[in-house]
């Protein structure tokens, strides 16, 4: 019976793992970019953009990360990186409002941008 | 929906999100770098030669333009800005037309000689003679040239205009209605082209053009200098653009 139990136990634990795994993982990456934000309010982006990539590398399922992390590049003018993050941050997070004006407000001056390389 | 639009109505969700306390949000005021069209590293110094002006004989588009980039150009570019007489380029393929060397014909009359684009047209042939600008470009030791058209009409147009009307309603408020009526407008165009040229070698190296108006009541007396003025203004951000890095503010949402 107590073997019974315990093989029920562990099998409980070894269920959860994955779902505990990726909570720990979001929690990581929720760390860097909380560290993140702090620091591009302090306008030091280049250690931003250190952040938020450390924040997706650890969560590459965070949409808020890809979405900073386009913010970060556009603001330092890496502008082709800029639009994959924020495309990332869409195709994970395609309703939210607060990454669709950010994109769409970055995509004015891109396409500005790149209709000048054209003429 | 532009994206103006899209961040006016952003704004208010943000701000009815952020008194709800459902969301973690931080708006940030970014600056957008807009890299220069133009690779100026080259050059230490920019000598504005003259345009090609025409119009109205109300102001002379040349000298003003001349003027206005070269301050411009002092306060918000890295090179030096050459100080030398403004050519008058009209002038100097009237000289070429007239068999090289010789002063042009005496003109009697104020109007003039580039009235529309038209006229614009025999003249631009100069922006391309390469030995033309090589050889003032050695006057200057091999400078950036910045040199084109500016053509400074009036205008008038007639046709349906919006105002908003106001009037008191019953509770003694003024309100605004918006009624549209036949207008008579009349006022300014400014069709500016500006072509940078390499010093050294006499080479066209960009060109650019604009156009705006600005149209006012027809019993409404604006002074032309004021309108063109107002016009340039419009325009010298995408010029200052072509030699120099621009940044362009606005605020972006971080996530947490």
């Amino acid at each position: 019976m107590r073997t019974k139990l315990l093989l029920a136990a562990a099998l409980v634990a070894l269920m959860s793992a994955p779902a505990y795994a990726d909570q720990n993982r979001r929690s990581d990456a929720k760390a860097q970019v909380d560290f993140g934000i702090r620091v591009a309010q302090k306008s030091l982006w280049k250690e931003a953009v250190y952040r938020f990539e450390k924040a997706i590398e650890i969560d590459p399922t965070y949409g808020g990360g890809w979405n900073n992390l386009g913010i970060a590049y556009e603001q330092m003018g890496r502008f082709d990186e800029a639009r994959k993050a924020y495309e990332k941050a869409l195709e994970l997070e395609p309703n939210n409002t607060f990454i669709r004006n950010n994109y769409d407000l970055f995509r004015e001056i891109y396409d500005r941008q790149n209709r000048r390389r054209d003429r | 929906m532009t994206a103006k639009t899209a961040a006016a109505i952003a704004s208010v969700v943000v701000v009815a999100l952020a008194s709800a306390g459902c969301l973690s949000f931080y708006e940030i005021a970014v600056e957008t770098p807009i890299q220069a069209k133009l690779d100026v590293t080259p050059f230490q110094r920019v000598l504005i030669a003259g345009f090609l002006g025409g119009g109205s004989k109300s102001i002379d588009p040349n000298t003003e333009t001349a003027r206005l980039l070269r301050s411009q150009l002092r306060t918000k570019s890295e090179l030096k800005v050459i100080d030398a007489d403004v050519m008058t380029l009209v002038d100097e393929v009237d000289r070429r037309r007239a068999g090289g060397g010789s002063a042009p014909a005496a003109d009697s009359s104020d109007d003039p000689k580039i009235k529309n684009e038209k006229d614009l047209q025999e003249y631009e042939k100069i922006f391309a003679d390469v030995d033309f600008w090589k050889k003032l470009g050695e006057e200057y030791q091999g400078p950036l040239i910045v040199t084109g058209s500016v053509l400074f009409t009036e205008v008038a147009k007639s046709g349906m205009v919006s105002r908003a009307q106001p009037f008191i309603d019953q509770t003694g408020i003024t309100r605004y209605v918006e009624q549209r009526q036949f207008s008579n407008m009349k006022g300014f165009a400014l069709t500016p082209k500006f072509v940078f040229i390499d010093g050294r070698t006499g080479a066209q190296l960009y060109s650019e053009s604009f156009h705006e108006e600005a149209l006012y009541q027809e019993n409404q007396n604006t002074p032309a200098l004021s309108s063109y003025f107002e016009l340039m203004d419009k325009l010298l951000p995408g010029f200052l653009n072509t030699l120099s890095t621009q940044k362009i503010k606005g605020t972006r949402i971080l996530l947490k």
